[in-house]
């Protein structure tokens, strides 16, 4: 929306049901596009859709955790808050695994929810859920609206929460007869809510303390997570990283925040992350982080990990700080802001003098790194990885989004695409949600049009959401869906194997896989296929060039694992490397 | 008993419905144990301020804390120093008095600055306001003559008027 609409949107008065009101709040919120489904206590708002003239796009999908995922999707792709609506009870519950997704993944997302008539909340009513209730513990914030006066200010609340310091999700549950009610409506122009504020006041001193430590340290690491890409401070860490000319290691969810291809860039810390990380992690002294949470499947055995580091904490959550490791600095706030006063305190200090007594780190890492690559072999068989590689230069170049399901698949794509710019990589990382591949694609799709966007998925995953192809064909978004598709759930066997002998318990679904060429042309979607390295080209091929809804099913290797691997509960350097050594690497670092 | 890794945290929100639920809800998602906790509204209408005692043997207080804050409704929160403040609970407590024991009993009850409220034919009732600690030791010296029923409020704090603060609420220093 221009700006002169906005500020008409934001100024709009007039006497209206609660209904309409919901949608002139979205309007001066400046929302464009959110996702839903309608049903008996969100109806008066549906019908306000219909009756209104207004500037919002409503997307019908096929079911509510559609919705939300789509909405994450697309506030991750755009940087902008997601919007997803659902009726009360059921279709409110189907929204609990987005939200908990985006909770975990600090992803702003606000969901608005029917709720049954005031006077019949308590009765245990027709489609009656206690979805405030529900969500408590996975929501930034929630409201049970209780007067239709209410709604405007509940809205505006949730969007500045939603969107504001650490992001996340912001549940606003709108009983039936206040959607019907009428009032005088005005959007409140002021925020009023004296428990919260992101602002956090500048401390020269931690400022001065970290420097201090970056003046002291031979053995530098950035570790970067996906609170970067929040803050929108790629840039800021670029600068920051060369001035220190220090390694950065990006999370699952910071791809992309620091050029995989920038000659500093170590790639993924963790359970499936480079060799060169984790032992760049593990022989440092100083670990610098920035917008990062030290999860378990990063960290691995949380008392070895980084031992002989001090650390500086960077972060805008307090609650993230000495949460799992300790932090010896801590700088709050804005990364906009605290990162490039960081670089300025420092920089002067990075002479070549003091970069030459790095030198010898920077070799030892660039050494990990030349020997240990992320590597397969080739078989008869068709290996993921290549589709993976073969996607990513098919596409290089292009403005690509790149999606991803949950398990081996996620893990590949991670390892072997090349990903340059922040809000290009989108997966789910802290629930990790299967089925979160398709939804979440089309929601980037329709936030950024002329991107190209394909979601990597596993059968298995695949299988949880595929309904959403037919929200695909209805809006004609041409997401490519490349199955990596083993007849298993995969990442589940690579640990039946390696950590249960071999007992596959319930995780063949060889033989009940639907055929997936026939099933996107069932839905009106381009359907192809490529059971051998020859046949991958082609495919990729025609789906970027058709541009349709396209599901591509690829056969691939069924032996395939995800190395080198972390064992869960080993410390981080101590990894797992079948392919070459068939046993655990030797800590030589 | 004061026995480390017990705080006392007073966590002072906006009067909204379900903010109780967000508190506690949160001490049971997160592991922290609550011992006591005591709600009521304060000077203020659209305020009311929640003791709560927590046992932090397994995680830091500050996690508590910080974690509390973050709680939209949650105004501030803050740890209770024990030196800085006055800390009081009431008891109501029901205990067995034949007639041969009743002096005795509102003797040492005269001593614990606890009143008699009640009373029949084999029992009084007592109620006492009392720092949580004196409470304890006025029970364990009732007990020998049968405690039949005890409640207890749980625990409110407040800073000691002799200390000067800027604001009556301290904010809670998290830039450490």
């Amino acid at each position: 929306m221009s700006d002169s609409a906005l500020d008409q949107a934001r100024k709009r008065t007039g006497r209206m049901t609660g209904a309409e009101a919901i949608i002139r709040s979205l309007e001066a919120e400046d929302v464009t596009i959110c996702w839903g489904i309608p049903g008996g206590a969100i109806l008066p708002l549906y019908d306000a859709f219909m009756r209104c003239d207004h500037s919002i796009q409503h997307v019908l999908v096929r079911h509510e955790q559609g919705a939300g995922h789509m909405a994450q999707g697309y506030a991750r792709a755009t940087g902008k808050v997601g919007v997803c609506i659902a009726t009360s009870g059921p279709g409110a519950t189907n929204l609990v695994t987005p939200i908990a997704d985006a909770f975990l993944d600090s992803t702003p997302l606000v969901a608005i929810t029917g709720q049954v008539p005031t006077h019949l909340i308590g009765t245990d009513a027709f489609q009656e859920a206690d979805i405030t209730g529900i969500v408590m513990p996975i929501v930034k914030h929630s409201f049970l609206v209780q007067t239709v006066e209410d709604i405007p200010r509940a809205l505006h609340e949730a969007f500045h929460i939603a969107s504001t310091g650490r992001p996340g999700p912001v549940l606003v549950d709108i009983p039936k007869d206040l959607q019907q009610a009428e009032f005088d409506f005005a959007y409140p122009a002021t925020i009023e809510l004296p428990g919260y504020s992101a602002e956090f006041p500048e401390v020269p001193a931690s400022i001065a303390a970290a420097a201090t430590m970056i003046a002291q340290s031979k053995r530098p690491v950035i570790y970067v997570g996906g609170g970067v890409i929040n803050a929108e401070a790629s840039e800021d860490l670029i600068l920051f990283a060369e001035t220190l000319q220090a390694p950065v290691t990006t999370t699952l969810l910071a791809k992309g925040a620091f050029p995989d291809s920038h000659p500093l860039s170590v790639q993924m810390p963790g359970m499936h992350g480079s060799k060169y990380a984790n032992w760049t992690i593990h022989r440092s002294d100083l670990l610098i982080t920035i917008g990062a949470r030290f999860d378990d499947r990063v960290t691995g055995k949380l008392d070895a990990f980084a031992p002989g580091a001090k650390v500086i904490h960077f972060d805008i959550d307090p609650a993230e700080i000495s949460k799992n490791r300790r932090a010896d600095v801590t700088l709050l706030g804005d990364l906009k802001r605290t990162l490039p006063a960081l670089r300025e305190a420092v920089v002067e200090t990075r002479n070549a003098e003091r970069l030459a007594d790095q030198r010898d780190w920077l070799t030892d890492v660039q050494g990990w790194r030349e020997e240990n690559p992320f590597r397969y072999m080739k078989g008869e068989k068709l290996k993921p990885q290549y589709i993976i590689e073969q996607f990513d230069r098919a596409l290089k170049g292009k403005d690509a989004i790149w999606v991803t399901g949950v398990g081996q698949h996620q893990m590949w794509a991670a390892q072997f695409l090349s990903i340059d710019g922040p809000r290009r990589w989108l997966t789910s990382g802290g629930l990790g949600t299967m089925g979160f591949g398709v939804p979440a694609a089309i929601g980037a799709q329709q936030g950024c049009p002329d991107a190209y966007v394909v979601n990597f998925d596993g059968d298995g995953c695949f299988q949880m959401t595929s309904q959403e192809l037919a929200t695909a064909i209805c809006y004609d978004v041409p997401v490519i869906h490349a199955v990596m598709n083993n007849g298993w759930l995969g990442m589940v066997r690579q640990w039946q194997e390696l950590f249960h002998d071999e007992r596959f318990s319930e995780t063949n679904l060889f033989g009940t896989i639907p055929d997936f060429v026939k099933l996107a042309e069932a839905y009106g979607c381009l359907g192809l296929r490529a059971e051998t390295e020859a046949e991958v080209d082609a495919v990729i091929e025609q789906a970027i060039a058709e541009r349709r809804p396209t599901v591509i099913d690829f056969r691939i290797d069924h032996d395939e694992k995800v190395y080198p691997m972390v064992p869960a509960g080993a410390a981080s350097h101590e990894m797992i490397d079948q392919v070459w050594d068939n046993d655990w690497v030797e800590e030589g670092v | 008993m004061a026995t480390p890794g017990h705080h006392t945290l007073s966590v002072f929100v906006e009067n909204r419905p379900g903010v109780l639920s967000r508190v506690c809800g949160l001490f049971s998602r997160r592991g922290f144990n609550i011992e006591s906790l005591a709600v009521g509204p304060t000077e203020r209408t659209d305020r009311s301020v929640i003791t709560i005692r927590v046992d932090c043997t397994r995680h830091s207080v500050e996690q508590v804390v910080k974690q509390l804050d973050k709680l939209i409704d949650v105004i501030d929160a803050i740890e209770v120093e024990p030196d800085s403040a006055i800390e009081r609970e009431l008891l109501l407590v029901k205990v067995k008095a034949e007639a041969e024991h009743r002096l005795e009993i509102m003797r040492m009850a005269e001593v614990f600055n606890a009143r008699v409220v009640d009373a029949g034919a084999t029992t009084l009732l007592l109620e006492c306001v009392e720092h949580p600690d004196r409470l304890a030791a006025l029970e364990e010296l009732l007990s020998p003559y049968e405690i039949v029923e005890a409640v207890r409020t749980g625990r409110v704090a407040m800073t000691r008027a002799s200390i000067a603060n800027e604001t009556a609420r301290p904010k809670l220093n998290i830039l450490g």
